[in-house]
């Protein structure tokens, strides 16, 4: 091995153990008892026993904002792969000036940082007398969401060959059948990549869901351990919440890269 | 087929409501007082107040600084990722991404907890660091893609042309490459100067940034000074989104998998 | 001819993008079980034409019938008709099975019913083994056999090919030819299908249509096409051709390339323009005394049947010659043309006409652009038309020196000087003559020389 390649490679594995010393240490820390982070009074699943028989104080407020997070996510990340499929397909077959600004229109929202956007949909609510919830936190979660399913579909748009859909309506399709069983198919790739990456932002947001939850004590895991932090001590139940977590998509990454790079060597 | 444009009619009105008017609403508050009357007041606020400038200019300060390291610690490493003779294997890649979906408060928590498990004190170093380590993967993976697809031959030709490896690099692959560097500038900057939670855990509130104070302000209720701030801070958005030039979008669409 | 014998029938049809005409006032049948073919270039329209039928267009003016039924208003799926497309479009996320079945089972075809009609189709392409073969790793001509049983399986009372061999390498578009011949024969279905490429018309046809510019220039049989052009563009588009400058001296007799000539066509008037062509393979190399002209050899290229040759004749003019005896560069050769080969054609006009309008006493404005001539005669704001020759009109490497400017967009070589037709930005067309050699799209800037305008008033309000 050249002096290059071991640079290349130790710099490469520093960096990761520095990205993930601190989730290891959430994991660690999840085996013991003590009460704030970092404190080691030997080992213990304790936390994890808690966690899923709802032996703690506020078990279940964490359990809801456990339960608020995905269905939020979900909720948010379905309505914006359908919103922007369907906007896709029309910015696809739109021209000049009336494209240009509708994909300005799409940037928008990526650009923003996140605190701008939940700033300008707090106003908005406020303005339209909306009171604040659930309802206010998914349309906003939908803003941000549906531009990175758009992004994800033209290209899928531009690859397709523009007569499969006419192809099917020549083979006797109506055009919801061409749509459902020509146009989907050809675009479910790109579908499907808006879909966890709205999903996976909608998990993380913070800010946006901050600015519109408004004050019924509406939680998601974001808010929950910002108020949490903000009391000071975190509910230790978090560390194996979180560990669990990572594991999980520890497991789907891993499945999805291993049968992706599969599927490339077999095709080739 | 032309009748299919008007599919793109419910997003459109959808971008009018939820993009466009709260944006114009961000302005309308701004020039107004809180019984809704017309007023420059909340603008010069900003501009007489020392604190709000020099959290506003420390903002900018710890966004540019934070960028910068970001690149220098994150170019090399998505280099690396990218050279075929130096890493085969995309689970590595996969592996830079990935701290993205662990909570990114919860994330920030444990590390200002391993700085003082570690006896550092938490102030502008540990935030710098820290930030630098929430945002590192938005600048690798961009760079990283770039660099990804970037055909070999141009690499070649110049070697075939008698350029030295250093001079590969600096001629041919690193300009080849800024569109990378420049939607990674994008995605990191922007959240990093508006950041509020990450940099009050990171400094245990000892530091407030502009983001912190738009935060403070709409909580309790004073709307229209925090619209004010909102707009400064979209202005300088703009600002930095024109002077990049480009539309980046499609660099960052493909920031997850 | 009987009225229930044509399947398709188009009246009138016209079709405008964005203000640009398209097709203009089309009118043509379409015999049962006959193989039409619509032959033009790029952008002639044949396509449009094909999307119409098809459905995928609706018309702006005029119908489309078919078996005596107008077509308008009933969408594609609809419409008893199959499409082979250009690049196959088959559905990439089925197998060549589900393709092939995809219109079957939209109409609740039982499936036994499928499967047979599914194996036969397969059958008569030969693909019978390729059922589960996934689309995308077929080859191309392969992709294009299951196109065409995906749209025969259906029995469709029309099947529109639209330039269905375009991306074949030659070797396989030539054993496809043969193989949709012998399919159209054993099918029985009509055939409409879309081509750029004359020799494959020729070869497919019972009937050609050639379009050039949104128009039927011609509409006859191969034969037909090849040995009667009607005007220039289908000589020059069908096959070799010599197209050059003549006078009908009077009936039988035609003057070209500086010599007198017996022919057979008649009625064209006395010394009246013509465009006058003969085929390569036409002109005959004798004695002497048999020979109407001389000519000496410039060139000669093998081409595997026969031999191609340019001659300079006596007077001049450049011919080209196809023989299978060769003769070197250089040599002095005697000439002759048979009467029956010499075809004559009217020429379609035989200088520009514009529309103008003065803006003063020396100035003109028409094709988009203000050119100086003697405007005296008028006075400004006076709508008038412009007559240039088509010698007269100078083209400038330069686009931004003429008073206008246009592209390339149809040469034809005359045997001593080159035909162009000029279309500037806003569709208008200018021809010229000219001895510079200019390619396909080149931009051009267009300029003339002010003793060269002539104008005559409009008449009425135009």
């Amino acid at each position: 091995m050249s002096a290059k390649k071991i640079f290349a490679k130790a710099y490469i594995w520093i960096l990761l153990i520095v990205l993930y010393s601190p989730i290891v240490f959430i994991a660690v820390c999840s085996f013991t008892e003590a009460k704030s982070l970092g404190n080691w009074t030997g080992f213990s699943l304790n936390l994890y026993k808690s966690l899923f028989t709802g032996g703690m104080q506020n078990s279940n407020a964490l359990l809801s904002a456990v339960y608020n997070t995905l269905l939020i996510a979900l909720i948010a990340s379905i309505v914006a792969t359908i919103l922007g499929t369907i906007a896709a397909i029309g910015i696809f077959n739109l021209k000049g000036r009336k494209k240009q600004a509708i994909q300005f229109l799409n940037n928008i929202p990526m650009i923003n940082p996140d605190i701008i956007t939940g700033v300008s949909l707090f106003l908005l609510f406020v303005f339209l007398h909306i009171s604040q919830g659930y309802l206010t936190v998914i349309l906003a979660h939908i803003t941000f969401c549906t531009p990175y399913v758009v992004l994800n579909v033209l290209p899928k748009l531009s690859q397709m060959n523009p007569n499969v859909y006419e192809a099917a309506l020549d083979l006797g399709a109506t055009p919801f059948q061409a749509l459902r069983k020509v146009m989907i198919p050809a675009l479910r790739p790109g579908m499907i990549s808006g879909f966890i990456l709205s999903f996976t932002m909608s998990l993380d947001d913070f800010a946006v869901t901050f600015f519109t939850r408004g004050t019924i004590g509406l939680d998601t895991l974001s808010t929950f351990i910002y108020t949490d932090a903000r009391k000071g001590g975190l509910t230790p139940e978090l560390r194996p919440l979180m560990t669990i977590i990572f594991l999980i998509i520890l497991a789907v990454l891993l499945f999805i890269n291993i049968r992706s790079s599969k599927n490339t060597q077999e095709s080739k | 087929m032309s009748k299919r444009s008007s599919w793109a009619l419910p997003y459109f009105i959808f971008l009018v409501l939820f993009v466009v008017m709260p944006l114009v609403l961000i302005v309308v508050y701004s020039f107004q007082d809180a019984s809704g009357h017309f007023t420059f007041s909340n603008i010069t606020k900003f501009f007489m107040d020392k604190d709000s400038l020099s959290t506003f200019a420390l903002s900018i300060e710890v966004a540019i600084e934070n960028t910068a390291l970001c690149i220098l610690i994150g170019y090399p490493a998505a280099y690396i990722l990218a050279d075929k003779s130096l890493n085969r294997s995309a689970v590595t890649v996969v592996l830079f991404i990935m701290p993205m979906w662990v909570n990114a408060l919860m994330r920030t928590l444990a590390t200002a907890e391993l700085f003082n498990m570690a006896g550092i004190t938490l102030g502008k170093g540990t935030l710098l660091f820290g930030m630098c380590y929430d945002y590192l993967p938005f600048m690798i993976y961009p760079i990283y893609n770039v660099l990804n697809k970037m055909d070999k031959s141009y690499a070649e030709a110049a070697e075939d042309l008698g350029a030295k490896p250093l001079e590969v690099f600096t001629k041919v692959t690193l300009p080849l490459s800024m569109p990378g560097v420049a939607s990674g500038i994008l995605m990191v900057f922007m959240p990093t100067v508006s950041t509020f939670a990450i940099s009050e855990f990171l400094t245990n509130n000892k530091i407030k940034l502009f983001g912190t104070i738009i935060q403070e302000n709409i909580n309790n209720s004073m709307w229209n000074y925090g619209a004010a701030l909102s707009l400064i801070m979209l202005i300088i958005i703009a600002i930095t989104t024109v002077l990049q030039g480009k539309d980046n979008s499609e660099a960052a669409a493909g920031g997850a998998i | 001819m009987n009225e229930t014998d044509k399947i398709i029938e188009v009246r009138h049809l016209s079709k405008s993008f964005s203000g640009k005409k398209v097709l203009e006032d089309i009118n043509l049948y379409i015999r049962r079980g006959e193989f039409l073919t619509l032959l033009g270039p790029s952008g002639c329209g044949k396509t449009t034409m094909l999307r119409m039928i098809a459905g995928f267009l609706q018309p702006d003016e005029g119908s489309i019938l078919l078996e005596g039924k107008e077509l308008a208003g009933t969408p594609p799926h609809l419409r008893p008709l199959n499409t082979v497309f250009q690049r196959y479009a088959l559905f990439p996320h089925l197998d060549v099975y589900d393709n092939i079945a995809f219109g079957l089972k939209l109409k609740k075809t039982p499936q036994e019913e499928i499967d047979k009609r599914v194996r036969r189709v397969l059958k008569l392409v030969s693909m019978s083994d390729y059922e589960d073969r996934d689309v995308e790793t077929l080859s191309g001509g392969q992709q294009q056999r299951i196109a065409i049983a995906r749209a025969i399986v259906n029995q469709p009372k029309v099947l529109l090919l639209d330039e269905p061999l375009a991306a074949l390498d030659l070797k396989m578009r030539k054993d496809m030819q043969i193989e949709l011949k012998e399919m159209h024969k054993k099918l029985g279905i009509t055939f409409i299908y879309v081509t750029h490429d004359q020799e494959e018309a020729l070869t497919l046809s019972d009937t050609i249509v050639v379009m050039n510019e949104g128009r039927i220039q011609q509409i006859g049989t191969p034969t037909d096409i090849y040995n009667e052009p009607v005007n220039s563009f289908v000589a020059d588009f069908i096959g070799e051709s010599n197209i050059l400058n003549g006078t009908m001296i009077c009936d039988r007799k035609v003057s070209f390339i500086g010599h007198d000539f017996d022919c057979v066509d008649e009625g064209f008037g006395e010394d009246n323009p013509v465009d006058v062509v003969v085929r390569p393979e036409d002109i005959y190399f004798v004695d002497k005394e048999k020979a109407q002209f001389s000519a000496k050899v410039k060139s000669c290229v093998f081409k595997g049947v026969h031999y191609e040759m340019f001659v300079d004749t006596d007077t001049g003019n450049e011919l080209m010659i196809q023989d299978y005896d060769a003769f070197q560069p250089g040599t002095e050769v005697w000439l002759r043309i048979e009467p029956d080969d010499i075809q004559v054609m009217r020429k379609e006009r035989t200088q520009n006409t514009f529309d103008g309008e003065v803006i003063d006493n020396e100035t003109v404005r028409f094709l988009g652009g203000d050119f100086k001539c003697d405007a005296s005669a008028y006075s400004s704001g006076d709508k008038v038309k412009v007559e240039v020759p088509f010698d007269k009109v100078d083209l400038l490497d330069n686009e931004e020196e003429g008073e206008s400017y246009g592209n390339v967009i149809f040469i034809l070589y005359k045997g001593d000087h080159y035909h162009l037709t000029i279309a500037t930005p806003e569709g208008e067309k200018v021809w010229v003559d000219t001895n510079d050699i200019w390619d396909k799209n080149d931009q051009v800037g267009i300029h003339i020389l002010p003793e060269d305008i002539h104008l005559r008033k409009a008449e009425g309000n135009e």
